[in-house]
């Protein structure tokens, strides 16, 4: 049945994606942390191809960019003989680690409710939580929780408008990735939509990975754990003696 | 100064974590606390998630005890024989409190029991701190001597040891169970323990206040080392970049702070401890009295 619904929903979306399909690129599809990486920007742009003429109704971009998703759990504070302690708790099944959504128009304009829903393209959107467990009233305050959070630490971001569209064929944009980045393979997403429908997409992988001491130390931990307990331990203690060795020498002079 | 951490996956200002071992390491050379309790929180606070701050901090807390310590032995006020008593009951003390706090982490709510633990203990420990410190100093201006217990009910147990640099004659009895109380509440508290260690020697063992801090120091050692090798062992949380800038600022702040506890009176720096307890608890007991700014967070699933 489903597969059904897929085939069906491909035959019917094949031409239109036929008349204009989206061609992109990214300044970059690897990004390295070192040891002083301060985040960086992705520039992306591309252009629409197309084989007729420019219909009527205005054409509108969204990229979105996706980390790595994981679970999480969400918990509330609540306030119990006095003292404000964790109570209820949600578990989001799928959030992203960062979430980025550039559009060139806003919401209603560039995509429809059912098209986000479909597609998942909007922050609410890309974050599925699971069936709240019992007694929990608000399950959506928890999520919207979440956001909030990764929003005031720049891992989520909806910004409006930020696509510039030259005469319905150029499109560029520019995304910034916080400092506070974690390893793995994130999505770069490109939907051209047109009366809220979307009409084509296109998908490019940026690899985000840990180089040079970064990931050294990030292995030893994992492969080698005793060895690089002991590489800490050692460290401290030969940083513990020698300060006091350089201390003694300078009150001896 | 950005710099990115490996373990901790975040991003950090390396000054700051310079500047923050620093002031921990001073604390630590005066009072002869490892600093964690001071610590931990302050990492908290500046976005270090809290299984990472709390493997860390423990080898931070090894290097300005290492350094503190040899300080100590140079001036020759460390009991290394009360130590190792107190260490022997110690790690005993630990293994424990690592059951303990794996028990509680099934129940849920250990964050609670580690927020009112530390309320009810640096609570208690200060207050006392507080008044026989005011008092002692009182008691000098009027002239009056203080008058040290030379006995109680610790002299009267058997298997008595001779601590020379304590200048005590007791049981090993009564440290081997400080030491065991302490690393129980250690573990389970993830501190070095040093802050309850302080006055439990002062005022159980009766030893003289210019030994206790160098004692107390060379036990911390072990205690935080042997954290620091579970934590990187089981938990893989320990994040050496984070450790390393934390202790090149605590090992120099641990030597200054040897010199100003040198400089300072007993009494005074049992009082300026007291102070320093007294304000963290405050702290904390805030922080679960008013309500916070933000009622939900984020974290993993499986961890509580």
């Amino acid at each position: 049945m489903r597969r059904l619904a897929l085939f069906l929903a491909l035959a019917f979306a094949a031409p239109a994606s036929a008349a204009e399909e989206v061609l992109a690129g990214l300044s970059q599809t690897r990004v390295a942390i070192s040891t002083d990486f301060r985040g960086s920007t992705i520039l992306i742009f591309g252009a629409v191809k197309r084989e007729e003429a420019i219909p009527e109704d205005p054409l509108q971009v969204i990229v979105t960019i996706a980390g790595p998703s994981t679970p999480l759990v969400v918990r509330k504070k609540d306030r119990r003989f006095g003292i404000w302690i964790n109570t209820e708790s949600v578990t989001v099944d799928r959030a992203p680690s960062f979430y980025a959504v550039a559009t060139s128009a806003d919401w209603p304009a560039s995509l429809s409710e059912v098209e986000d829903l479909r597609n998942k393209v909007s922050v609410n959107r890309a974050i599925r939580s699971v069936g709240a467990p019992r007694g929990i009233v608000d399950a959506g305050s928890f999520t919207d929780a979440l956001i909030r959070i990764r929003e005031r630490q720049d891992l989520y971001q909806t910004r409006i408008g930020a696509v510039t569209l030259t005469e319905a064929t150029l499109f560029e944009t520019s995304i910034e990735l916080p400092a506070n980045l974690t390893e793995g393979n994130y999505t770069a997403r490109f939907l051209l939509t047109r009366n809220g429908r979307v009409i084509d997409t296109h998908e490019e992988v940026i690899h985000v990975t840990k180089v040079g001491l970064e990931r050294f130390l990030y292995n030893l931990s994992r492969e080698v754990p005793w060895a690089y307990g002991v590489l800490a331990l050692s460290l401290a203690i030969l940083a513990g003696w020698s300060a006091s060795a350089f201390f003694r020498y300078i009150r001896g002079q | 100064m950005q710099i990115y951490l490996p373990i901790a996956e975040v991003s950090v200002n390396a000054l700051m974590l310079l500047g923050l071992g620093g002031l921990v390491g001073i604390l630590s050379g005066m009072f002869g606390v490892g600093g964690g309790f001071l610590l931990t929180p302050l990492l908290f606070f500046i976005g270090i998630p809290p299984s990472v701050a709390v493997a860390s901090q423990s080898s931070q807390i090894v290097a300005s005890s290492v350094s503190g310590v040899l300080a100590h032995l140079k001036r020759r006020t460390v009991d290394i024989r009360m130590g190792g008593v107190l260490l022997g009951g110690g790690l005993v003390g630990s293994a424990i409190g690592v059951q303990v706090f794996a028990l509680l982490r099934a129940i849920g709510q250990v964050d609670l029991f580690v927020s009112l633990t530390y309320v009810l203990f640096l609570g208690v420990i200060g207050l006392l701190m507080l008044i026989e410190g005011l008092n002692t100093i009182r008691k000098t201006r009027t002239g009056a001597r203080p008058v040290r217990k030379k006995h109680n009910w610790v002299h009267n147990l058997p298997i008595k040891i001779k601590f020379r640099t304590s200048g005590l004659y007791i049981s090993v009895i009564p440290p081997l169970l400080v030491g065991l109380l302490v690393g129980i509440l250690a573990a389970v508290m993830g501190v070095g323990g040093g802050f309850i260690m302080l006055p439990a020697m002062i005022y159980i063992l009766g030893m003289p206040t210019k030994v206790v801090v160098g004692t107390s120091l060379f036990q911390i050692i072990f205690v935080a080392a042997f954290t620091s090798m579970m934590h990187a062992m089981t938990n893989h949380s320990v994040d050496i970049v984070l450790a390393v800038l934390l202790l090149v600022g605590g090992v120099v702040g641990a030597q200054i702070g040897t010199v100003i506890g040198a400089r300072l009176r007993a009494e005074q720096l049992r009082l300026w401890l007291a102070v320093l307890v007294l304000a963290v608890c405050l702290k904390i007991a805030l922080d679960l009295l008013i309500m916070p700014a933000e009622l939900y967070s984020v974290g993993p699933v499986g961890e509580h």
